[in-house]
């Protein structure tokens, strides 16, 4: 059975999106990346430091990788348009990361500067995938102006604090025809898998990988827990219920 | 002359282009993306766009994120 990931068309063999800040030492990256089997890799735009010799991110993520710039900085959907453009123009291709955030206490993305950004960027070219507050009525707006997907966080970014807003993206997962990608604040790979299991499309990790005491391990576990969380929805799990039933036949007793 | 150059006031020479300047910053145009004055540069611009006095010109590139 064929359960790729497709995003705008383009058919994805991976449902685990690898951030690549934070590592301690990027050379770790390309490890990471082949342990976990992400396809779809994030990095941002920074201005040049003259005064240090740091390493262009890129050269640690292989050819074969999707780059998904991300507009992390802006503040407004003008400022993520113009990241978006400089990221395409450095020859990353058409995807993006649409982040609008101007709260820098717990990082929450703006959804209506984050839907102004998506309308100016789709009609751009782009293929967007604007990061996101969880709200229905916002992920409705946002496809119906052409986003690729809609990336809800599971907890604000870096707090490793696990699947906070399942119920509400539960409900987006149900009610969106567009893939529901949980993105931030997955800490575990155990959380990863409940992310699929609630029906998530997809998972993007970075923190929670980055800085693990072994980066390449967890992007392994991480992996293995994004397929095993698929495989668990699309199997269909028993129902929950408040009483006991017997997984033993109740007849043929010893008396 | 002076431009702004990542958000910090610069001298460069009169006439300096923009490969000029990642020359002397021992930078790989390869490497970077580049926008003078709120325009985005093509690579093959780096050497005709001419900077001017009060030029506002970033040099960006990819770094980690999420």
């Amino acid at each position: 059975m064929n359960d790729n990931l497709t995003i705008n068309g383009i058919e994805i063999d991976s449902r685990l999106f690898l951030g690549t800040g934070k590592f301690g030492d990027d050379s770790l990256i390309p490890e990471c990346i082949k342990e976990s089997g992400a396809r779809i890799v994030t990095v941002a735009m920074r201005r040049v430091d003259f005064n240090s010799d740091t390493d262009n991110i890129t050269k640690h993520i292989p050819k074969d990788c999707i780059l998904m710039p991300n507009t992390h900085g802006a503040r407004n959907a003008d400022e993520a348009v113009r990241i978006a453009r400089l990221g395409r123009a450095a020859g990353c291709g058409d995807w993006v990361k649409i982040e609008v955030i101007s709260d820098n206490k717990y990082l929450l993305p703006d959804n209506d500067e984050t839907l102004k950004a998506t309308e100016i960027l789709v009609k751009d070219g782009f293929i967007v995938m604007p990061y996101m507050t969880p709200d229905l009525y916002a992920a409705r707006r946002m496809r119906d102006a052409g986003a690729a997907s809609v990336m809800p966080f599971g907890a604000p970014i870096g707090t490793n604090k696990g699947f906070k807003t399942r119920e509400v993206v539960e409900i987006m997962c149900n009610e969106l025809d567009i893939p529901v990608v949980v993105d931030a604040g997955i800490g575990k790979p155990s959380e990863a898998a409940e992310c699929m299991e609630a029906g998530a499309a997809a998972v993007l990790v970075n923190t929670a990988i980055a800085t693990a005491s072994d980066p390449v391990l967890m992007a392994k576990a991480f992996g293995e827990a994004v397929r095993a969380g698929r495989n668990a929805y699309l199997a269909g799990p028993g129902a929950v219920k408040n009483t006991a039933e017997g997984s033993t036949p109740l007849t043929g007793f010893l008396r | 002359m002076l431009i702004r150059l990542n958000g910090e006031e610069t001298e460069c020479r009169d006439g300096s282009t923009l490969l000029d300047i990642l020359n002397e910053k021992d930078i790989d145009p390869e490497t970077i993306v580049a926008e003078v004055d709120e325009v985005i540069l093509k690579p093959d611009e780096f050497t005709t766009c001419e900077l001017h006095d009060g030029s506002v010109v970033e040099i960006l590139r990819f770094v980690g994120g999420g």
